[in-house]
Parts: structure tokens; sequence; C-alpha cells
């Protein structure tokens, strides 16, 4: 009998925690994958980050450090830094890398870093338990936006892709989403795009991909999945941001 | 080297570093400690090195976690503002038993306080500056020449151990100059299969961590670690004693604190008063036991410290209260005289 | 001599830590102990500059001089400052073009050096701290010997060019 689906060899037997419908595991898996076919496992280090994905260090089958809460680019940077032979990727959540940790992803790309950078946007705290995100659409209801997130008090949402397109290190910015298959295949190609361009030498690649959290968002799966069309999308245009390789250099 | 060359403390701890193999360096600007990142900068380029100045202290420490797990040499330096940022990542690689060197060029605080030389972070040093329970190896240099030798030895202490070493200089210890001589040492060096270095698709994932979810778990961290740390407050203790042989009393001092000591000691023995005193090197772990031991002998003990008595409690507890403990101290940046030190101790005689 | 505590002090700019560094290796070439301690903060240019020297037959304590055995000032601050530190006995060195009024004390010995005027007629206004180093190198009971060597190490190599009329500078003092 052939097999035609099966874990990626970079993916361990550890079961996932993540809750039901959670996006996570999809992002897992296309980042496994990508390392089976650059065929790059045994050359890769991650930084795990704080947050739903801080026990990354448990799914994937490489050498894993994990970071404090906002630092992974700063431990990615000394990680390269240590030893540029080798592929180094941070994997962070939206509180992580765009609230507590905005200096060091801003300086990461300042100084085009070669690390490829793998950020999921859910637009909520997951961990502890949904609270609002830098990344948090206006009036979204999170557990400390309990009327809804009000910019006048709080201020707006921080759009990753298009802040970091100004910095002038950075150099392949793409937003993607995982909402349904066609996204999913895009969001493999980006992923993919951004570890080549570590092996190329090109310097600070980033992924934003447009995630879910059923759990916190208070929806089912299905729903979920509905609600980044209808609302994710609208705020967080997919797309290439930056890309300084790129035929007409960025978007 | 082979010749001695005059050379500022912080300048003598950065060629020491690089003696002592370290090829990566993360900073960022803090008087009075900033000539060893000036120094890494000019030197780092041209042996092959990283010295990066980070976005902010917290980043810095960060960085150095990142090259730590990779499992080679690295260091950080700042002085007790930057110190206090750093503690987040110290926690953390105390928590990963990380080895990594971190160099405080104290100042007067506390907040953003002074400039001039300090020893007030005594405690933040010691005791565990961060969250949870750890400690530091915790070295004092007296001169530019220890501030050198003990550079080497943190690095050969932080690699045995699993754990930061740390320097605690002051202003005055980094600004200075005095006769060095660095030689090429052999590195000393440990095996690390914990490093991570890739799988090279031969091993199992090395995982650098200190998330334990399982209370029972971290636990068992926590015990396997102070085990460690007994062995080291066992077999690592420095210190020196200088005139205690027929001392009466016992300035208890480190740094430049001791230095000061030193001239007061010497005024005093002219007097004829038997004071003596025991320099700590080693703060942590700290000479309980050279203490105790004069602690029948001695009338009293006198510890000199540019803090408003930090050190003192550690003495005292050395001790165990058999004697008096008197405290002579300046702070916010001010340095005790000789004259300050000879009348505390003419006090103390007097009293005791 | 057992120990020499010298204290330099003047206008951030004038030289005040390279004269300072350049008798502590003068000191370190003699075989002696030495240290040296700088002011450091702000004033680095135009504030007061100060920097303690020891030079010792034995390992030197505090490397502080608060209580100089010989004192060289550059500006009048410095001199109201410390004029009253010195050891009696001391020498104080006063860079007269710059300081016009007199040292007060009786139980010191003073020496007027027009230090930053001859500086300027040599047309190396940069080196009057080496003119009056010169001079008190002369009074201490320092020769000139090791000059070549202790300028060698204190000037840079791509500074070679300085360590001619730094030379001339300290022999202009010396034979004062």
């Amino acid at each position: 009998m052939d097999v035609v689906f099966k874990k990626p060899h970079a993916l361990t037997d550890a079961p996932l925690h993540y809750c039901p419908g959670c996006t996570h595991g999809i992002i897992h898996r296309l980042v496994a994958e990508v390392i089976d076919e650059l065929g790059i496992e045994g050359e890769t280090i991650g930084v795990a980050s704080v947050g739903c994905s801080v026990m990354a260090y448990d799914y994937f089958n490489v050498d894993f450090v994990q970071a404090a809460h906002g630092r992974a680019p700063a431990v990615a940077t000394g990680v390269k830094r240590s030893d540029p032979s080798k592929v180094v990727f941070t994997y962070q959540g939206d509180g992580d890398l765009a609230a507590i940790g905005t200096a060091e992803t801003v300086h990461s790309a300042a100084r085009r870093e070669n690390i490829t950078v793998i950020f999921v946007n859910n637009a909520i705290y997951g961990m502890t338990g949904g609270q609002m995100a830098p990344t948090t659409l206006p009036n979204m209801v999170t557990q400390t936006s309990p009327y809804g997130r009000n910019v006048e008090a709080v201020g707006y949402p921080i759009k990753v892709c298009e802040l970091l397109s100004e910095v002038d290190g950075a150099a392949y910015l793409e937003r993607v989403a995982v909402n349904n298959v066609a996204n999913i295949r895009k969001a493999k190609a980006a992923i993919k795009k951004a570890f080549q361009n570590q092996l190329d030498g090109k310097g600070f690649s980033l992924v934003e991909v447009v995630s879910t959290c059923p759990t916190n968002w208070g929806l089912t799966p299905a729903k979920a999945l509905e609600f980044v069309e209808t609302d994710m999308l609208p705020y967080y245009p997919l797309g290439v941001y930056k890309d300084i390789y790129a035929e007409g250099g960025e978007k | 080297m082979g010749e001695k060359v005059l050379m500022k403390g912080n300048e003598a701890i950065a060629e020491a570093a690089i003696r002592a193999g370290c090829r990566h360096y993360f900073g960022y600007p803090i008087t009075p400690q900033t000539e060893v990142a000036a120094y890494m900068s000019k030197r780092m380029p041209k042996i092959g090195g990283t010295f990066l100045q980070a976005e902010s202290e917290i980043a810095a420490i960060n960085m150095v976690i990142g090259v730590s797990s990779t499992g080679k040499r690295v260091m950080t330096s700042s002085s007790s503002p930057g110190i206090s940022l750093k503690q987040e990542g110290i926690s953390y690689l105390a928590g990963c038993d990380l080895p990594a060197l971190v160099v405080n060029v104290e100042r007067g605080g506390p907040g953003l306080g002074g400039i001039q030389p300090s020893q007030s972070d005594y405690w933040q040093a010691t005791k565990a500056g961060g969250h949870g329970d750890y400690h530091n190896l915790v070295l004092a240099p007296a001169s530019v020449q220890e501030m050198a030798a003990l550079t080497i030895k943190g690095f050969e202490l932080a690699d045995k151990y699993g754990m930061v070493a740390m320097i605690l200089a002051d202003g005055t210890m980094g600004q200075m100059m005095e006769p060095v001589e660095i030689d090429d040492i052999e590195i000393k060096t440990v095996d690390k299969p914990w490093a991570l270095t890739g799988t090279g698709m031969k091993r199992e994932h090395n995982i650098v961590n200190s998330l334990y979810l399982k209370p029972d778990l971290l636990e068992i961290k926590n015990f396997e670690r102070y085990e460690k740390y007994a062995a080291i407050e066992r077999d690592e203790v420095m210190y020196e004693e200088y005139l205690m042989d027929d001392a009466e009393y016992c300035i208890v001092a480190f740094g430049i604190s001791a230095r000061v000591a030193k001239n007061a000691i010497n005024a005093a023995r002219a007097e004829g008063i038997k004071v003596g005193m025991l320099r700590p090197i080693t703060l942590w772990p700290f000479p309980k036991d050279a203490l105790l031991a004069r602690a029948d002998q001695c009338k009293a003990f006198i510890s000199v410290e540019m803090s408003m008595g930090q050190m003192i409690e550690d003495v005292e507890l050395a001790i165990k209260c058999k004697k008096p403990v008197y405290l002579c101290n300046r702070v916010g940046g001010m340095i005790p005289s000789p004259e300050e030190v000879l009348a505390k101790i003419k006090e103390v005689g007097g009293a005791n | 001599m057992s120990a020499l505590n010298i204290l330099y002090a003047g206008f951030g700019g004038q030289g005040i830590l390279f004269s300072g560094k350049f008798l502590a290796y003068e000191g370190l070439i003699a075989g002696k102990h030495v240290s040296w301690l700088p002011s450091y903060g702000p004033e680095m240019r135009g504030g007061t500059a100060n920097c303690s020297v020891i030079i010792s037959d034995e390992e030197v304590g505090s490397p502080i001089v608060d209580k100089p055995d010989v004192l060289v000032v550059m500006n009048l601050p410095s001199l109201d400052k410390y004029e009253n530190e010195v050891v009696p006995g001391g020498k104080i060195f006063v860079d007269s073009t710059l300081i016009e009024r007199k040292v007060e004390r009786t139980d010191v010995e003073v020496f007027y050096v027009p230090a930053t005027g001859m500086a300027a007629e040599k047309k190396i206004p940069t080196l009057a701290n080496m003119i009056i180093t010169g001079k008190m190198l002369k009074e201490i009971g320092i020769d000139l010997d090791n000059i070549d060597v202790v300028l060698g190490k204190i000037v840079s190599a791509r500074h070679q060019d300085l360590l001619e009329v730094n030379k001339d500078a300290i022999k202009t003092g010396y034979d004062l």
C-alpha cells in the first residue's frame, strides 16, 4: 500500500497541546514540511517564544532554545552570529512579537539579521486566556477589552508587515493566512521563501500568518475561519509587503 | 604579552575575555563601563569575532543567551541601571543552566543614580537579582590585574558549573590604570553535549529551556541546581587575608574599599592597633568559614562598603553574630578615605 | 621615596590625563608600583579634570590621591580646590600663564611655570601640560633617561610625529 500522507520528519511524535480548531497545528506542519523539503533539519535551530507556541521546542525535531517573552529575535541573533552556517528561525505570536518584543523585532529587521521569523497573528493573547493583543481589531471584545477595543482609549492595532516595510533592513515581508486551502498553499510558499532567503544569505525574512483562536474568540472552528475572511483580512490585507530582491522591490 | 603594560580596568577585562576565547560580545553604552564595549568594537572584527551594540540591555543579554545556547563563550557588560535591565535574562540563564560572563562596573543608585563608583549592587549580585531561586558566581576584583585574572577565571567557572559568572567591579576599578600582564592562556574547555549545534540528523534534538509546567519536575530541577551550588560553596571560595595572624579587629572589604582599607590598616598598625583584613574575592560563594574561623580571635569586625550596609549582613551571618560587626561606609558615588576608615578602627577599638 | 602621590588638575582638554599616564609609565619603567586614576564623567571637555598618580616602592593601596605630595595645577579652580590638601613640605607646580594668583601656603615648595605661554611661543599650544611635567620631573628627581621608551608607550603608532614634539616640550620644562 502506498503512503500518500504522512507526518513531516521535522515534527516529533509529541501530541500538540493546541485547542481544537486552532491553526497553530497547520502552521507547525507547514514549517516542518519546508524544513523537510529544503533538507535542513539537521542544520536548523529554532527559537521558541512565550505564548501558546511556547512548547514548540517539543514539536519540532530540531535543536531549540526557549526565549523570554518578546526576546526571540535577540536570542536568534545570538544563535545566528555564533554559527552563521545554521538555519535559525523564531516562531512568535502577536503579543510576543508586536507588544513586549517590538524593539527586538524592529532592530533585528534593521540589522537585516539573516534569520527567519514566523509570526502568528490571531489578534489575541491565547495562552493567558484571551486578553487584548497589539493586533486586536478595533471594537473586538476580549477579556481585557470587555466592551470592545476602544481605540480612543487604548490605541490602534499594529500592522506588523506595514510597519516593518519602512525598515530598510527588512528583506522580505509577506502576510498570509491559513483559513482555506488556497491560502494555506500560499502560506507554505511564503514560509519556504523565507527559509530559502536565509539559505541564500538574503537577510531578515518575516512571514505573518493570520491565524485563529476559536477558544478565545468564542467561535466554533468553522466560524473562526469565517471571521478571518470577514474581519481579519480586511484589516490585515494579504500580500507581499517587501521583497528587496524581487523585480520592482516592494509592494 | 609577557610584559607589563598600563591598562584601564575595563580594557583589561576586554582583553582578558578575548584571551579566554570569548569571541562574542553584546552590550549597550553606559558610563562607567563603556571602554569594554569600545575595546571589543575595535578588536572583535580583527579576530573574526562578533561585537554588536544591541538596541537595549535586554536585547544584549538575550543575544548572550543565544550564543551561550550554542556552547560558545560569550559576555556582556554594563553598569548598575543596565544590569537591572539584564536581570530577566540572567534569571533565564540560571533557569537554563547556561554559562555566561556578565560584568557590572557599578555606579551609584538607586534609579539613574549617578556615574561615580559604588558597591550598592551587592545584594542584587549575590542574592539573585532576578526572579526565582538561583545564584550567580560573583567575583570582586581589587586591582586591574585581578580584573583580567578574574575575567578568565569567571569564564572557566561559568563553563564548569553552567551558570552566570558576574564580575562585580565599580567605576574606580573600571577607570583606573595599573600595570597588568595578560599572558596567552591555555583555554580550559568543557564538553557541552547539550549545546545547540544542529542535530546533523545524528542525534535527538537538544532543547535549552527553563520552562517546566509540571511542578514536581521544576522542584527537582531546583534541588539539583542547589546541589551544584553547595559544591561551589565548598570548592570555589576565594579570599585574601592581610595581617590577620595577630589581628584583634578584622576589616571585611572588597574591591576599591579593600584598597582604601589597606592604607588605613597600615596607618593603624603604625599606631600599634592590631587590625587586619579579610578581603572576599568571591562574594558568592561568600567566605563564611574563613570569617567564622576569625570570630573567636577578633574582638570586632568592620564591614567597609560603598553601600548602606549590604555585605555586613553576610558578615554577621558568617560569624554567627559572635562578635559585633560595625559598618564604615560612603555611598552615592563617594569613596571612603583611609582617614575615615582609620577613625572607625579607633572608634571600634575604643568600644571593644 | 616610599610612595609619591601626585595630583594633576586642570581643564578637560589640557592633556591632564595624558601627562598622568606619562608619569605612571615613568614609574612603571623604573620598576615601581604605579596607579593612575582619572576623574570621569561629563566634564571630559572644558570642565575640570583631574588625575591621581601614585608611584610607590610597595603595592599601591587606595589609588585616590586626596593628600598629594605633588600638585600640578593648570587652572585657578584647581588651585583653589587643592592648595590646602597638599601635604606640608609638598610641591605645587602652577601654570602661571593661566593662574595669576600666588600660592598662599608657606609650608610647601612652589614652582611657577608659564607653561601655556611658553607652549604658545613654541607653537605647540597643546603641550603646556608636558612643559610643566618636564619641570616637575626635574624637581622630583626623575631624569629623562627613559623618555623615549615612555613616550613610545603612550603615543599611538599613528601619531609618531607627536613623539618628538612631546619630547621637546618635556625637555623645555626640564631645562628651565
